[in-house]
Parts: structure tokens; sequence; C-alpha cells
């Protein structure tokens, strides 16, 4: 019956459930305009509305939600790190991540698969260990694991490497899952939606209005809008949203890239990372084998795709896992880097009195996701940086005080 | 960008150099404030544009500049820095 089917695609009275509503027009004044309708802007805005009671709210998105990168990590959830503001950090993230799904009422697909990190000597592994005690200090789940423990997890791995780079041992994270992240962007959006916050897709933010060293607008494509609080949260168009408001940063961008291989066979449980071998590897819920290396190597703001880029990475997984040789490369894509000198993100107030940042998110910014919205919705709120974010202000440069997270950054760079 | 023109080798794979951050001048450290060194040592121009920027030919082991556009990663000339000091290219910064 195609005709009904027809008609019931053109009623006006079963109209497809979306997941957020459109707005046909922007208003003229908000409380708070979040620029960036990815993972981080958009849970900010969710707990603003829900635990803060802030219900005008903007989300300015120039292109389409969650389309940067959001869409675009390997969906790695972890909180290994080596300092004790990131463990912190992370593992409250981890622990928000845990009942994100029941929040939304939406599947997240969140899969825990524990967590290898290789080591390929005896200087890495002495990494793994510190890693390992500072987590163990703050009740996360790591221990460092010998050769024989990495091979009894992972019989298909050649622990030998081709020969050239033996494992000698591993961190091992039991928590560490994997999400879709989509449904990430999704979930937040939806949720955001609901509490009245609006979603403004394809609008560019073209500049922000400082006056008296404080915020009090914002230019956009679709027009001028008052307000005197900004969140920006734009991965790697961090540099030219500090360039509108004359604020200086650390922040340099490199591409990302990654890929994934044709659907195979479960057959890789826990998720697999060298950073000697410049690989990170999980098995997706469709079988593909979701990977990344290391950064591109020099600046660059274009997501173009390399094939110096799968060709290393394919010849590093082959020396972990030889038998792959005739598995196939589906696609590979890139996203934005917005990388800081210490591998630590850049958080909370700025000198510009109601411009507030969540950027320097580099290469670890998934996982983060629902940590950074609970943390930067408070900070919005309050106007003072939340506890733990302290250690990640963006004038511990000037203050020569960084925050070292390199050791855990866990992409080779 | 596949391929850069090394001012000394001629065209090579872009695989055989290595980037090294946008050409910057040094604050003289003895003088300036914390503050100016700690600008220096940490912050960059992070928006895309016009840079020109220190690149090494690893294999010959020479030191070069690169005006490159981080926009659309095009190469838009190469030359050494003695060019840059004897005044007969554009100054970086």
């Amino acid at each position: 019956m195609p005709h009904r089917l027809i008609r019931f695609a053109l009623s006006q009275r079963h109209p497809e459930p979306r997941m957020f509503t459109r707005h046909a027009t922007l208003q003229r004044e908000y409380e708070v305009v979040i620029i960036g309708a990815g993972g981080h802007g958009l849970a900010a805005a969710y707990y603003l509305a829900r635990d803060h009671g802030i219900r005008r709210i903007a989300v300015l998105e120039k292109g389409y939600l969650g389309g940067g990168n959001t869409g675009r990590n390997t969906t790695i959830i972890r909180s290994n790190y080596l300092t004790p503001e990131g463990v912190q950090f992370y593992d409250e993230s981890l622990r928000l991540w845990r009942d994100l799904a029941e929040d939304f009422d939406l599947n997240l697909f969140y899969s825990t698969r524990g967590h290898y990190t290789l080591a390929h000597t005896d200087s890495a592994m002495r990494t793994m260990r510190w890693r390992a005690e500072v987590n163990k200090h703050f009740g996360v789940e790591s221990e460092a694991v010998d050769a024989a423990a990495v091979q009894r997890a992972l019989p298909m791995m050649d622990l030998t490497c081709a020969g050239h780079a033996p494992v000698v041992g591993a961190l091992y994270h039991a928590p560490g899952a994997i999400a879709r992240h989509d449904a990430v962007a999704w979930g937040y959006g939806r949720g955001a939606d609901r509490r009245g916050v609006e979603i403004h897709q394809q609008t560019e933010v073209t500049g922000i209005e400082v006056r008296a060293g404080r915020v009090v607008g914002v230019e956009t494509t679709r027009g001028r809008i008052s307000t005197a609080r900004v969140l920006c949260a734009v991965a790697g168009f961090t540099p030219r949203l500090l360039d509108m408001v004359g604020l200086k940063s650390p922040i340099y961008v490199h591409p990302l890239q990654a890929m994934v291989s044709e659907p195979v066979k479960a057959w890789l449980d826990p998720i697999i990372v060298s950073g000697s071998l410049h690989v990170y590897v999980s098995q997706s819920a469709r079988g593909e084998l979701v990977m990344g290396a290391s950064l591109d190597p020099y600046e660059l703001h274009q997501t173009r795709s390399t094939l110096d880029f799968t060709e290393s990475l394919s010849a590093h997984m082959l020396e972990l896992f030889p038998f792959l040789s005739e598995v196939k490369v589906n696609r590979q894509w890139a996203g934005l880097s917005d990388m800081t000198p210490d591998f630590a993100p850049i958080m909370g107030v700025t000198p510009v009195e109601g411009f507030f940042i969540d950027a320097g998110w580099g290469t670890w910014g998934f996982k983060a996701t629902p940590v950074c919205g609970k943390t930067m919705s408070a900070t919005v709120a309050s106007g003072r940086n939340h506890p733990l974010i302290e250690g990640f202000t963006l004038d511990r440069f000037e203050r020569f005080q960084l925050t070292g997270e390199k050791g855990a950054a866990s992409v080779g760079h | 960008m596949k391929i850069m023109v090394c001012p000394l080798n001629g065209p090579r794979p872009v695989s055989e150099f290595v980037y090294a951050g946008e050409v910057r001048h040094s604050p003289d450290p003895d003088r300036c404030t914390d503050r100016e060194w700690s600008d220096y040592v940490f912050n960059r121009s992070g928006s895309p544009g016009l840079k020109y920027e220190w690149w090494c030919h690893i294999a010959s082991g020479f030191w070069f500049i690169a005006l490159r556009d981080t926009t659309r990663d095009v190469v838009i000339a190469t030359y050494p820095v003695e060019s840059v000091r004897a005044g007969t290219r554009g100054s970086p910064a």
C-alpha cells in the first residue's frame, strides 16, 4: 500500500519523532550561549538546565550536531592517567558514564572491555608502574602485569611484535570501555532540548562582543545575540574563538586520523594501546576494528586523509596481529585536535569576564564528556572554577605550573 | 601536501622532512618579565593562516624556512635561513 505509506510520511499528524526541536529563529537574548554542539557543549547545556535551573540557553553549532570530534574519535573511555588531577577527574567521568544510558533512556552501547597499555621497554614499564600506583592511590582499578598475563588475555597477539619491539608487560585497566559516540551527543542534545535548551545548527559565531573586559554579546551568521556568559567548546577551532576575545593560549592544532576495518567475527575483547608502536585498537559491537595512531606531524586546519597514515598504522597493526593481513580497511577520517604543551585540557574562567573555555582536549576529550559537562556547568553557573578543574586552568602556564599528562596520553606524540 | 621543495635537495617526499614549529623570536631572558617569558615559552599563534615555519630535511640534516598556508596545506615558498639574514627574502614575523 504505497499510497498510504506516502500519506503517512507527509502527514503532519504523525511527524517522525525527532531527537530535538528545530528552532526557526534565534532569540535576541540568552542567559548562556554555548558555542559548539558537540558532546562537551551539549553536556554542559544539559547539566546547566537540569542541575542549575538555567533554561534560556542557546547552543550554537556551525555544522551539525556531533559532527566534530564527538563523531570522529575512537570512543575509548578510561581513567588510568598519570597525575592526581587527571586521575580524579577522569574517574569521576567514568562514574557518570555508567549511569548515562539510564539518564538518557537511550542505548549508548557502553561496553566495559578492559584496557591494556603495552610496554615494550623497561622505561615504559616504569611509567606503567607509576601510573598503576597513582591510580590505586585514588581507588582506580589499574595494575602492572607481565608479558605472560598479556599473552593469556590476548592469545592471538604476537608478543615479539615481529621481533623488533617485544612486549615486556602492560598496564591493565579493568574499567576501560567503549561507547557509541554519536549517541552521547544525541542523548545530551535530546535531554537538553526537553529542558528548554535551544540547539541551533548551521549557525556560525562570527564575533564575540567584549566591553570593558566582559562579554556582552555574540555575532552569528543569523544575527546578534545579547548574553553575559559564553562557553566555548569548539575543539580544533578554539584559537579562532580566542582571537575574537583577544586571549592568547598555548593551543596548537594538528589533525588526528583514525580508520576502521571491514567487520570481522568478534575476536578482540579488550582495548589495546601501544604508545611505542603508535597503535590503539578496539573491536566495535558490529565487528569493525576501530584503529588510531598518532597525531599528524605538522600543524594543519583541515580534515584530509593521508595514505601515509593508513600505511604506517596497518604495518604496526600487522606487527601485533599478523593474521589480519587479509583484512581490508573500510574507511578513514580525521579530526582537528587542539593540543596543549602538557597534554592536559584548558578549562574554566578566563581573564575575560563571562567567557569560559572547555578546550585543549587534543586527543583525549571523548572520555571526559560527562565530567566536562558537569564541571563546566557548575563553573558557568557560579562564575568560579569547579574544584575538579583547578589543575586545568588557562593561567597555569604563566605560573609555570603544568599538569604533565604526556605519559598517559596513550597516543604517541 | 605530498612533495616539498627543499632549498638544498630539490623536490622530496614530505615524509623526509620534520616540522619544528613557527619561526619565533625569543625575548631577552635577562631583561624580560616572567610574564613575557611564559608568553614566549608556551603561547602560540594557534589560528590558521600563512606562517613561516622551521622545517628540516632529515636525510641531509638541512634546516630551512617554509612559508605555508596552514588552512590549505600548501607550501608557498621554501628558502634557506641565510637569505632571510641577508634580507633578500621576506623576514618571518
